[in-house]
């Protein structure tokens, strides 16, 4: 695997990160009569694509999408249109120190990543025009 | 050693190599167990020098490319291993690429100083 395809990979998982913190950010908020219906923070799983112990390097993979399984919130808001018979509503576990923290995280290795693109496309571009004058 | 281009051939594989190396640790900087990984530059540049080689017994084998003999990954003693088994440390892996990309660079010079140095001798100080 070249520079380039490690380093996409990586931009690739952490915008995907970034999308899930926003994802939970704008549904931070979110109120539901019922518990088993109310949303739930999203996180994204990691992987290193590569056997463990092997000497093929390997950019980084997406295992796949969690949902958190904190317990929502319950309060009791009669006046919600959501609300349920005994006027109770479940409002949503995001934590937004926890997914502000997760955003800032991203968009660093997302940077970094990209920085690294750059260095070794401006490089390679040096090689290619090698011995010309 | 007969390219023309002497050991900065190779030192041009190693740095491009150890490029794709702490990309793949950079791009794991947040996934959960992974080890960081390094080369060292001594033992690939020995293997060259010495010119390790593979015996061809037959005149279809090909050969081994320079320095692909030790080319062997290690793994990092982090100073500060995280939590969850990631041992990258993200600002030692950036300063090195940087420092790998200047070296790379450097050999680069070398190697075009080179050719220019072999076009003067071919053609003459000319214009």
């Amino acid at each position: 695997m070249s520079t380039f395809d490690i380093a996409g990979s990586a931009l690739s998982a952490q915008s995907l990160r970034l999308n899930l913190t926003a994802s939970n950010l704008a549904n931070m908020h979110n109120v539901s009569g019922d518990s088993s219906d109310v949303y739930r923070a999203r996180h994204a799983v990691f992987r290193a694509a590569s056997e463990p112990f092997s000497n093929v390097l390997a950019g980084v993979e997406v295992l796949g999408v969690i949902e958190s399984t904190a317990p929502p919130t319950e309060r009791y808001d009669p006046g919600n249109p959501q609300a349920n018979a005994d006027g109770m509503v479940y409002a949503s576990s995001v934590n937004a120190m926890e997914e502000m923290a997760n955003m800032i995280s991203a968009s660093r290795s997302y940077q970094s990543s990209l920085e690294i693109i750059n260095t070794a496309k401006d490089l390679m571009l040096r090689t290619l025009s090698l011995g010309q004058g | 050693m007969d390219s023309i281009l002497g050991v900065h051939e190779t030192a041009l594989l190693y740095r491009a190599r150890r490029m794709e190396v702490l990309a793949a640790n950079l791009a794991n900087a947040d996934t959960p167990h992974y080890q960081a990984r390094d080369i060292e530059f001594a033992s690939m540049l020995d293997g060259a020098m010495a010119g390790v080689k593979l015996a061809s017994t037959q005149t279809g084998h090909i050969e081994l490319a320079p320095g692909a003999a030790r080319d062997t990954l290690k793994y990092r003693i982090p100073h500060q291993p995280a939590q969850d088994g990631n041992t990258v440390e993200a600002d030692l892996e950036l300063a090195r690429y940087a420092e790998n990309a200047v070296a790379y660079q450097a050999s680069l010079l070398f190697a075009s100083s080179k050719i220019t140095q072999l076009r003067t001798a071919l053609m003459g100080v000319r214009g």
